[in-house]
C-alpha cells in the first residue's frame, strides 16, 4: 500500500536513494521539476512507460499539490 | 493525481511506493531548488533583500523607528524567535506613538508571497495594488526576506528588455 510522505521524509528518502517521479504533463515537468526527477506522467504509467524504473528501489511520485 | 500514480505503480509490481502528497507546490514554497526551464528564472526569493530590519513583539516602536531609519528602511517586518511573520510596520504605523509596543502598533497578518513566483509576476501585482514592500515567507510562514518594489520592478523590466540575467539582490 502507497504510503503518504511529507517534505523531511522525502529529502531522507532521496538520500538513501529512492528514484523520484513527477506524473505531471511533460510541459510542466520542463518547466520546474524537483531535482533528479523524471517524468512519467499519470496517462504514460504502463508497463512500458516505467520501463527505465527500478521496481526493487523505493519511488517516490508526486504532483503539483494534493490535488 | 499523484495517489492515482502510487496505486498504479503498485500495480505494476513496484514494491515500495510513497506519495509525496504537498508536492511540487510545497517543495517550491520552501523556498527548494528546482530544475528545469524556469529555474534560472528570478523568483521573489531571488530578488527579495535579505537584510530586512525585523523586530520583535514587544519592542519600543521608537526604537525599531529609529533602526528603520538609520538603515534607510519603511518597512519593518514583525517576526518571533522562529523568524515566523507575525505583522508589519509600514510608513505608517513607524510614525506612530514611540513609546507604544510594536504590537498594538503593527497590521497583524499582513500578506505575504511565496519565494517561487516570478519576478514578473511579482513586479505586476506590486505596482497595481500600490505596494512598496511585501514579505516574502516559506509555506509555513518564515521570513524569507522582504521583496521591494522598486526591485521586482527593475529586474522584471531588464529581463523584459533582454538583459539576459538579472542581478540578484542579497
Amino acid at each position: 500500500m502507497p504510503r503518504d510522505i511529507e517534505r523531511a521524509q522525502v529529502r531522507r528518502l532521496l538520500e538513501a536513494g529512492a528514484q523520484l517521479v513527477e506524473v505531471l504533463p511533460a510541459e510542466e515537468y520542463k518547466e520546474d521539476h524537483l531535482p533528479g526527477a523524471v517524468n512519467v506522467p499519470l496517462r504514460h504509467i504502463d508497463v512500458e512507460g516505467v520501463g527505465g524504473l527500478d521496481k526493487d528501489r523505493p519511488v517516490i511520485v508526486y504532483c503539483w499539490d494534493t490535488a | 493525481m499523484s495517489p492515482r500514480a502510487a496505486w498504479r505503480l503498485e500495480t505494476l509490481g513496484f514494491k515500495d511506493v510513497s506519495d509525496y502528497v504537498d508536492g511540487k507546490l510545497d517543495w517550491m514554497a520552501a523556498g527548494l531548488p528546482t530544475e528545469g526551464t524556469n529555474a534560472d528564472r528570478p523568483r521573489a526569493a531571488d530578488v527579495a533583500r535579505k537584510d530586512a530590519v525585523t523586530c520583535r513583539l514587544d519592542e519600543r516602536l521608537g526604537d525599531v523607528s529609529e533602526r528603520a531609519a538609520a538603515g534607510g528602511w519603511t518597512a519593518v517586518v514583525v517576526v518571533n524567535d522562529e523568524g515566523i511573520v507575525l505583522g508589519l510596520l509600514r510608513k505608517k504605523e513607524l510614525a506612530g506613538d514611540p513609546e507604544q509596543r510594536v504590537e498594538r502598533a503593527m497590521r497583524p497578518g499582513p500578506s505575504t508571497f511565496r519565494p517561487y513566483v516570478t519576478i514578473a509576476e511579482m513586479a505586476a501585482f506590486m505596482v497595481e495594488h500600490a505596494l512598496d514592500s511585501s514579505p516574502i515567507t516559506t509555506s509555513d510562514g518564515r521570513l524569507v526576506g522582504i521583496l521591494l518594489k522598486e526591485d521586482a520592478v527593475r529586474v522584471a523590466h531588464e529581463l523584459h528588455h533582454g538583459h539576459g540575467h538579472a542581478d540578484k539582490a542579497s
